[in-house]
């Protein structure tokens, strides 16, 4: 889960970061108000989970309440990438020195993890990657043995901070490693990292990428939800524990496993250029599982999207037979019914793997309306894909 | 022969009394999966039965090695617990650990692929994985026994779905060895792990990879086959058409920005001469004549 600006900062304080988490508010008036409070000028920043937010006209010096409040009105209801702006970040301006670049992140590649740091900061660090990889500098982390002083001083060196701002930054990294190991974060960014004329070193912005997995070890990082930037059809499907991403074709997609259903997605694409470009309409997994219930409420958030014109069921039994499966669609239509909500789509199934014979005979006998069987991943996907376009 | 596992593997279960683990370790007994032991320090002492084979439960996987002399450790406990489970194993320095739990926060996956290379005498694939079979010999994780049987072709696949759809379409060759590696962003074993083994494997004409999107290990598994692969390998790469920046499941699927992309990926194998499908299907039928070349 990637955290706002604001909310990045916040978990930097709770670790001692030296940062400013200002005010967070959703309208003009409160932005003046909080202008008036924090005095003098103040910066306007959109709370948005994107970069390149300065260039799209989200962050905005205000030398007055007034000014605040009229730049709020600009920056609130911008689209930053597909991010509507409904939260801003007021913060006093702050009287910036230089400016430099720090990050933790794990290392995929390595296996461990990876500290990103350059004195040329305030840019976007890719390109002053490409351009002067020297001036970026990579230092290997050894998760057994982490970040203390010592190692904060040689990441601090080998970013080429300048001296004077060395005593000044290596306990911001090491409060910073503390961010990223004790909240279990995969990605700890801080661009810029300020000195500020007074000498001192400040977060000015904050990414964090919180992982989910942990998230029982957090109860804290609930709040971070985002629940109104989330789809409403995602909102619901996780309110039932479902692995959905909404995606706007007219394929919907019902597989096992994320990387088949992902496949899936593929394959419907491909079919779909063939009747007038139809695709998928979002990724669902429901696991190995698949039981009748999860089948379900799949197939009721499915074809409550209005976007969708045919249902594409794929599912390869493996531990989970596909007479199971089979059972569990007709049960689907079954527990739908009685909820009121009749399948009126197009569902085209794709059962094969372990007792794929019985499943299918299974849909057979069942005889459900509008379901028709495809034995093979691509056909059916076809199926799928010309009923959509119908 | 095979990769990683063999008809020698003695195999314990740390989770075995747990309900996946019962569940599971009922079905590798039934693949013939020669399992010695499982592992809960509240059950020590006790065994459990599988359909008529008793198993004996060990209170700490140190034990069980040394009780058993196993050296392969399967664990399906829940995520919080994983940490401590793998640790455990690789103190005892059981030679393959093979984690099937998903949703074990990447710090702890970091810690305990950080104690294995410092000790170097466990290789661990997961987490988040089917697991690893050898098709009539040994079965360590979930990969349905009954879909393919033993032959020449290696697997290697990011996810466990499409490691069962290949198996089963390309189930008239079958495997030397097939193996889920896991999408999580840190892997103990990876892509360039298995072809390496696969490459060394006597009993390996060639290699299947999938991949899927996130991450550059296809780029490096490319890179790999370019220096040190001979045998033929044909490539499925998943998520062509995943949008940026949404995460599909796998904490590993997930795109953004340029890099990590399906078609970066697919151009990187290619590029190196592997033949990479566009669909699971032709995949396998690219396979297919691979293998009918070789058998000519």
């Amino acid at each position: 889960m990637d955290l706002m600006e604001f909310q990045a900062k916040t978990v930097f304080a709770k670790h001692g970061v030296r940062t400013t988490v200002g005010a967070v508010v959703t309208t003009p008036e409160e932005a003046r108000a909080a202008a008036e409070k924090i005095g003098g000028r103040v910066v306007v920043k959109a709370q948005v989970k994107t970069g390149g937010r300065g260039k799209a006209g989200g962050v905005k010096l205000a030398s007055s309440p007034d000014e605040a409040e009229e730049k709020a009105r600009e920056i609130l209801g911008l689209d930053i990438k597909g991010h509507v702006v409904k939260i801003l970040n007021i913060v006093p301006a702050a009287a910036i020195a230089e400016e430099y670049y720090f990050s933790f992140l794990v290392d995929r590649a390595n296996r461990n993890y990876l500290c990103i740091a350059s004195a040329a900061g305030g840019m976007e660090i890719e390109e002053v990657a490409h351009t002067n990889p020297d001036a970026v500098a990579q230092i290997s982390i050894d998760p057994a043995a982490g970040v203390d002083e010592a190692k904060a001083r040689e990441i601090a060196e080998a970013a080429k901070y300048p001296a004077d701002v060395i005593d000044a930054v290596v306990p911001e990294i090491v409060k910073l490693y503390e961010v990223f190991i004790a909240e279990d974060a995969s990605l700890v960014e801080v661009n810029p990292l300020v000195k500020l004329e007074d000498g001192n070193v400040e977060a000015l912005d904050g990414k964090v990428t919180l992982d989910e997995n942990a998230d029982f070890r957090h109860p804290d990082h609930a709040e971070f939800e985002d629940i109104s930037a989330a789809d409403p059809l995602e909102a619901a499907a996780k309110a039932k524990g479902l692995n959905y991403v909404k995606l706007d074709g007219s394929v919907g997609i019902i597989g096992n496993g994320a990387g088949l259903v992902m496949s899936t997605l593929d394959v419907v694409a491909y079919a779909g250029e063939e009747f007038g470009g139809q695709k998928p309409a979002n990724f669902l997994d429901i696991g190995g599982g698949a039981s009748a219930e999860v089948m379900a409420n799949g197939l009721e958030i499915i074809i409550s999207d209005p976007q969708v014109e045919s249902v594409f069921v794929n599912v390869f039994g493996g531990i989970t037979a596909c007479d199971a499966v089979a059972n569990g669609i007709v049960q689907a239509f079954e527990l739908l019914a009685s909820r009121g909500e009749a399948v009126t789509k197009p569902l085209v199934v794709r059962l094969d793997g372990n007792n794929a014979e019985e499943g299918r005979r299974i849909l057979d006998e069942a005889g459900l309306a509008g379901l028709e069987r495809v034995d093979t991943m691509d056909g059916a996907a076809k199926r799928a894909a010309e009923l959509a376009a119908k | 022969m095979s990769i990683f596992l063999t008809k020698d593997s003695k195999v314990i279960v740390q989770g075995m009394t747990g309900s996946e683990g019962t569940k599971h370790t009922t079905r590798m007994l039934a693949s013939g999966t020669n399992i010695v032991g499982g592992v809960n320090p509240r059950k020590a002492g006790q065994s459990q039965d599988f359909d008529g084979k008793s198993v004996a439960v060990f209170g700490t996987v140190a034990d069980a090695v040394k009780e058993t002399g196993a050296n392969v450790s399967v664990i399906f406990v829940p995520p919080k617990f994983t940490k401590d489970a793998v640790l455990e194993a690789v103190e005892a320095e059981v030679p393959l650990v093979v984690v099937i739990t998903e949703g074990v926060p990447v710090h702890d996956t970091a810690a305990f692929f950080a104690a294995a290379q410092a000790t170097g005498k466990t290789r661990i694939i997961g987490p988040n994985c089917p697991g690893i079979i050898t098709p009539g010999e040994s079965n360590a994780g979930i990969i349905p026994a009954d879909i393919a049987g033993q032959g020449r072709i290696g697997l290697v696949s990011k996810s466990g779905t499409l490691t069962y759809q290949m198996m089963y379409e390309l189930r008239d060759f079958g495997f030397s060895s097939a193996i889920g590696i896991g999408g999580d962003p840190i892997i103990g074993t990876t892509h360039i792990d298995a072809l390496k083994a696969f490459q060394d494997d006597p009993d390996t004409d060639a290699i299947v990879m999938i991949g899927e999107i996130g991450g550059d290990a296809e780029e490096r598994a490319a890179a790999f086959i370019k220096e040190n692969v001979t045998k033929p390998v044909v490539g499925y790469v998943a998520g062509f058409t995943a949008p940026e920046g949404k995460t599909m499941g796998h904490a590993g699927a997930i795109v953004s920005g340029s890099s990590g992309t399906a078609a970066a990926k697919k151009e990187a194998l290619e590029a190196v001469g592997v033949k990479v499908g566009k669909t699971p299907t032709e995949t396998a039928n690219l396979m297919r004549e691979i293998m009918q070349g070789l058998s000519k």
